[in-house]
């Protein structure tokens, strides 16, 4: 249900922002600059330290939820990362990628370290607990829930990954279809428009 | 190397007899980190009549299943589904973001360049099942098939 209010609120954010400011660059993301979510998190990474977004200022930050138990689409969208990344060249230094599970019951810190670092060695990965877990996507108007198979679960989850420009502002929503080469042009018009 | 396990594949379902020639082409696996308990197939199926694939197993997992991913208003949901449908002639994708063999429970880990048995079953509208068994390399986790590797 909330991932239709999201979805809602993200067309009616589409439909408004061009007219707003007809003088930024065009993106293939949906901008969402102004937004009043996904202001900041406080998660907990592999070594059991606590995180927050604001700490990653001076760096662009691309950030999406997913499970480990999901072998299908989260590694597409890890992988389109690395290789958004990658392409950005000595660029990518300023770009961190986090991935935050919607799991925590399964997805433990040693599986999220060695998970996010086989497609990155800089790649974060940062769980809480369940309530913590509720909590962020709250905050970051995101939808998951738990769907019952036999014997074992799926979590369904939004599959958008938040962009946040250097002064850990969120500025784009990078949809799932978007090809790497979309998701890097966004990040290059980004980093080229600059703060 | 993508030939010669095309071939095999081809050879294994002819030898079954009459029926549900499937060909198999590019299986493969995603490689896993340790302790990483889940893992996804995919490959490219093509009967020559009517089948479904209906079953799948694998010796490295305690389980597997044919799952779907589906994107519905960008929330992605992924759901064992019973079978697959193979008309005649037709080929069917098993691909990330779409139809993929579930496998459950690892026993260990998989490894970039390794090669891991999967058992297909297929069904024919007369019921009739036969299982086939492909040979599918494992590649690197974050191996990028997902670029548009659309085959008609």
């Amino acid at each position: 249900m909330r991932g239709f209010v999201l979805t809602g609120f993200l067309a009616a954010f589409a439909l408004l922002l061009p007219a707003c400011s007809p003088a930024g660059p065009k993106f293939n993301g949906i901008d969402v600059t102004g937004a009043s979510f996904g202001r900041d998190f406080r998660l907990t990474d592999p070594d059991g330290r606590e995180r927050t977004l604001s700490e990653f200022r001076g760096r662009y930050v691309m950030l999406f939820f997913g499970y480990i138990h999901c072998p299908d689409v989260c590694p597409t969208s890890l992988a389109r990362a690395a290789e958004v990344r990658k392409a950005l060249g000595a660029e990518g230094k300023r770009l961190q990628v986090i991935f935050v599970t919607v799991d925590p019951e399964r997805d433990t810190p040693q599986l999220m370290r060695a998970y996010t670092e086989a497609f990155d060695p800089s790649f974060l990965g940062l769980r809480s607990d369940p309530e913590g877990t509720r909590k962020v996507a709250e905050e970051f108007r995101t939808f998951y829930q738990k769907a019952q198979g036999q014997g074992t679960y799926t979590v369904d989850h939004s599959a958008f990954t938040y962009v946040y420009d250097d002064q850990s502002r969120l500025r784009l929503m990078l949809r799932y279809d978007q090809s790497a080469e979309q998701c890097l042009a966004d990040l290059r018009a980004l980093m080229r428009a600059g703060a | 190397m993508k030939n010669l396990l095309f071939g095999i594949a081809l050879m294994l379902a002819a030898a079954p007899g009459a029926f549900a020639q499937v060909s198999v082409k590019e299986p493969w696996v995603r490689a896993t980190v340790p302790a990483q308990p889940v893992s996804g197939a995919y490959m490219l199926l093509t009967a020559a009549r009517n089948a479904r694939l209906v079953q799948v197993r694998s010796p490295v997992a305690g389980t597997a299943e044919i799952h779907e991913s589906i994107l519905v208003d960008n929330i992605m949901k992924m759901r064992a589904v019973a079978a697959v449908d193979l008309p005649a002639g037709r080929a069917v994708e098993l691909k990330p973001g779409g139809y993929h063999v579930m496998l459950l429970d690892l026993k260990r880990q998989l490894k970039a360049g390794e090669t891991v048995p999967i058992t297909l079953v297929f069904e024919g509208p007369d019921r009739k099942r036969t299982s086939l068994e492909v040979m599918a390399p494992v590649r690197p986790i974050a191996g990028m098939p997902a670029g548009d590797h659309s085959h008609k």
